[in-house]
C-alpha cells in the first residue's frame, strides 16, 4: 500500500510523441489512482500501445511529462509472448525470471490464477488463454502497485474474456493496486472498469463507461450502441473483423473522429 | 608425442566446455552471424599483435571487444540492417587482416593455422589462457545467469522489471568476444562459431530447461573435441575441421535417432 496523501499513481501531463515527423500522440492528460481501473480504448493505430510504452519507459515522450508515484511498482503484461523455440522453458522457469522473485512465491500466484497445472508445461505449448494467465502471473510476481495490461484478453473467447476481466477486478480488490489496460471493445470490459479513456492520437473523451458510451466522439468511432436493435443488451461494434482463428483483421472502413 | 596430444585434448576440452553455454545464448538470441563477424576480425587482431609486438591473445581479445563495442553503437543508430552491417564488418576485417599479414615480411605466419586452427600446436602458455579466460567466462555466466536469461527471454519485460538491459546485452557480446579470442587456437577463425552453435543446437533436442541445454552443450562439445582429435590422430586428418565434423555428426544423430524422441519437446 502506498502511503502519501495523494493516491494518484501516475499522471500524464500533456504527453506528446512524434516519430519521423509524424504525430503519434498529442496533449494526453490522464491520471490513474490507487485502486482504480482505467481502460484505454481506441481504434488500431490510435496510439494506445505507444502511450503505455511511454509509461513503462520503453519509449520516450517528445513533450510533456509523466509523474510517477515514488513507490510505484509496475506489473506489465505484454500483448504477446514470443520466446524463441530453441529456448526450452517451463512456466516455472519463465516466472522465476522476475527480478528479485523467490521460487516459493510462484505456486501461490499460480493457484490464485487457477493455473497450477501449467507449472511444468513448456511455454511454447500454452493456449491463448493460458498464455494470458501466465503473463498475468508474471506481472503479479513483480508485486505491482500498478498493473499495466496490453490487451489482456487477446486470443480468448467471449466467456473467457468475461472471466479474465472478473479476475483482474478481483485482483484489484485484493491488492488495492491501480490497473491500466488496453481494450479493443468497451462492451465486455465496461462492467469492470471505473474510468474509460478513449484515445485517437489525442484524448477524445473520458469518464465513466456510461458517459463515454454516450459521447458523440465515441459513437462516431465505434457506432451508436443499440441504435439498430432495441433488444440488444449491447451491440458489438468493431473497428475490425476477425478471421477464422479469431485474429483481428484491420478494417479500413471504420470512421475516425475528425476535428 | 603423447604430451602433444594431451595438451591438445586439454585445450580443446577447456574451450568446448565454455563454448557450450555461451553457444546456447548465441542460438537463443540468433547471434550466430555476430559470432562469425567477431571471429573473422580476429585475424586482424593477430596481425596487429605481430605489428606492435604485443601478446597475440591480448591483441585478439582487444580487437574482438573493440569490434563488439563498435557493433553495439552502430546497431543503435539503425543506419543499415544488422545482417548487412555484420556482413560488411566480417569480410572487410578478414580481408584487412589478410592484407596486414602480407606486410609482415620478416615474420612468417602460418595462415592456415589461424584460419582452421592448430590444436596440436597448443603450448603450455595457451593452456593458461584457455583456462583462465574460460573460468572467467563461466564465472560471469553463472553470476549473471538470471539477468542474462531474463533479457534473452523478453527484453521489454526485463526492462520493466528493472534489469539493466543494455548492460546485460553488452556483457553477453563481450563474453562471446572473449570466447572467440580464446577458442581461435583450437578451430581457427573460420570454424569457431560452429563449435558454439552446433553443440548447443544438438543439446536443444535433449533438454527441457535452459540450464540443462547449456550443460548438455558443454558435454557434447567435449565429446566432439575428443572424437575429432581421435580421428585426427587415427587418420591424420586436420584437427580443427575434424572436431567440427564430429560435432555435426552428433547433431545429425540427435535429430535422426529415436532416442531424442522420448524427451522430445514437440509433445505437449
Amino acid at each position: 500500500m502506498l502511503t502519501p496523501a495523494t493516491n494518484a499513481l501516475v499522471s500524464f501531463d500533456n504527453i506528446g510523441i512524434e516519430f519521423d515527423g509524424r504525430t503519434l500522440l498529442s496533449d494526453i492528460n490522464m491520471t490513474i489512482h490507487q485502486g482504480e481501473i482505467v481502460t484505454l480504448i481506441g481504434p488500431n493505430g490510435s496510439g494506445k500501445s505507444t502511450l503505455i510504452r511511454t509509461l513503462l519507459g520503453l519509449q520516450q515522450a517528445t513533450s510533456g511529462r509523466i509523474q510517477r508515484h515514488a513507490q510505484m511498482r509496475i506489473g506489465y503484461m505484454p500483448q504477446k509472448l514470443h520466446i524463441d523455440p530453441t529456448l526450452p522453458l517451463t512456466v516455472n522457469h519463465f516466472l522465476g525470471l522476475v527480478k528479485g522473485v523467490k521460487k516459493q512465491e510462484i505456486p501461490a500466484v499460480l493457484a490464485r490464477l487457477g493455473i497450477n497445472q501449467l507449472a511444468k508445461k513448456q511455454v511454447h505449448f500454452l493456449s491463448g488463454g493460458e498464455t494470458q494467465r501466465v503473463l498475468l502471473a508474471r506481472a503479479l510476481l513483480n508485486r505491482p502497485s500498478l498493473l499495466v495490461l496490453d490487451e489482456p484478453v487477446q486470443g480468448v473467447d467471449v466467456s473467457g474474456q468475461i472471466e479474465l476481466y472478473n479476475l483482474i477486478a478481483s485482483i484489484r480488490d485484493e491488492l488495492g493496486c491501480g490497473v491500466l489496460m488496453i481494450s479493443h471493445d468497451l462492451h465486455l470490459v465496461m462492467a469492470k472498469t471505473d474510468t474509460v479513456v478513449c484515445i485517437n492520437q489525442h484524448v477524445c473523451c473520458s469518464g465513466s463507461p456510461q458517459h463515454v458510451k454516450e459521447h458523440p466522439e465515441y459513437q462516431a468511432m465505434f457506432g451508436v450502441p443499440g441504435a439498430e436493435d432495441s433488444l440488444a443488451i449491447y451491440s458489438h461494434h468493431h473497428d475490425h473483423t476477425h478471421d477464422e482463428e479469431g485474429k483481428v483483421m484491420p478494417n479500413d472502413s471504420h470512421s475516425h473522429c475528425n476535428h | 608425442m603423447f604430451d602433444l596430444l594431451f595438451r591438445a585434448l586439454l585445450g580443446g576440452l577447456g574451450v568446448a566446455a565454455v563454448a557450450g553455454p555461451l553457444g546456447a545464448f548465441v542460438v537463443w538470441r540468433r547471434m550466430a552471424y555476430f559470432g562469425d563477424t567477431l571471429a573473422h576480425s580476429a585475424l586482424l587482431g593477430v596481425s596487429l599483435g605481430f605489428l606492435f609486438e604485443i601478446n597475440l591473445n591480448l591483441a585478439v581479445i582487444a580487437l574482438c571487444v573493440g569490434l563488439a563495442l563498435v557493433l553495439v553503437t552502430l546497431q543503435k543508430k539503425h543506419i543499415i540492417a544488422t545482417d548487412t552491417l555484420l556482413g560488411i564488418l566480417a569480410h572487410s576485417s578478414l580481408s584487412l587482416g589478410l592484407v596486414a599479414v602480407s606486410f609482415l615480411d620478416n615474420i612468417r605466419i602460418d595462415l592456415m593455422a589461424y584460419l582452421f586452427g592448430d590444436l596440436l600446436a597448443i603450448g603450455t602458455q595457451d593452456l593458461y589462457w584457455i583456462y583462465s579466460g574460460g573460468l572467467l567466462v563461466l564465472a560471469l555466466l553463472a553470476l549473471f545467469w538470471k539477468p542474462l536469461l531474463a533479457v534473452t527471454v523478453n527484453e521489454e519485460l526485463a526492462k520493466v522489471e528493472g534489469y539493466p538491459v543494455e548492460a546485460i546485452r553488452l556483457l553477453l557480446m563481450l563474453l562471446v568476444a572473449l570466447v572467440i579470442a580464446v577458442a581461435m587456437k583450437i578451430v581457427g577463425v573460420l570454424l569457431i562459431t560452429s563449435l558454439m552453435i552446433i553443440p548447443a543446437a544438438t543439446a536443444r533436442k535433449l533438454s527441457r530447461s535452459p540450464v540443462q541445454m547449456a550443460s548438455v552443450a558443454s558435454l557434447l562439445g567435449c565429446l566432439a573435441v575428443s572424437g575429432g582429435l581421435l580421428a585426427s590422430f587415427q587418420w591424420d586428418t586436420p584437427a580443427g575441421p575434424s572436431v567440427v565434423v564430429c560435432a555435426a555428426v552428433l547433431f545429425l544423430l540427435a535429430y535422426s535417432l529415436p532416442l531424442g524422441k522420448s524427451k522430445n519437446l514437440t509433445r505437449p
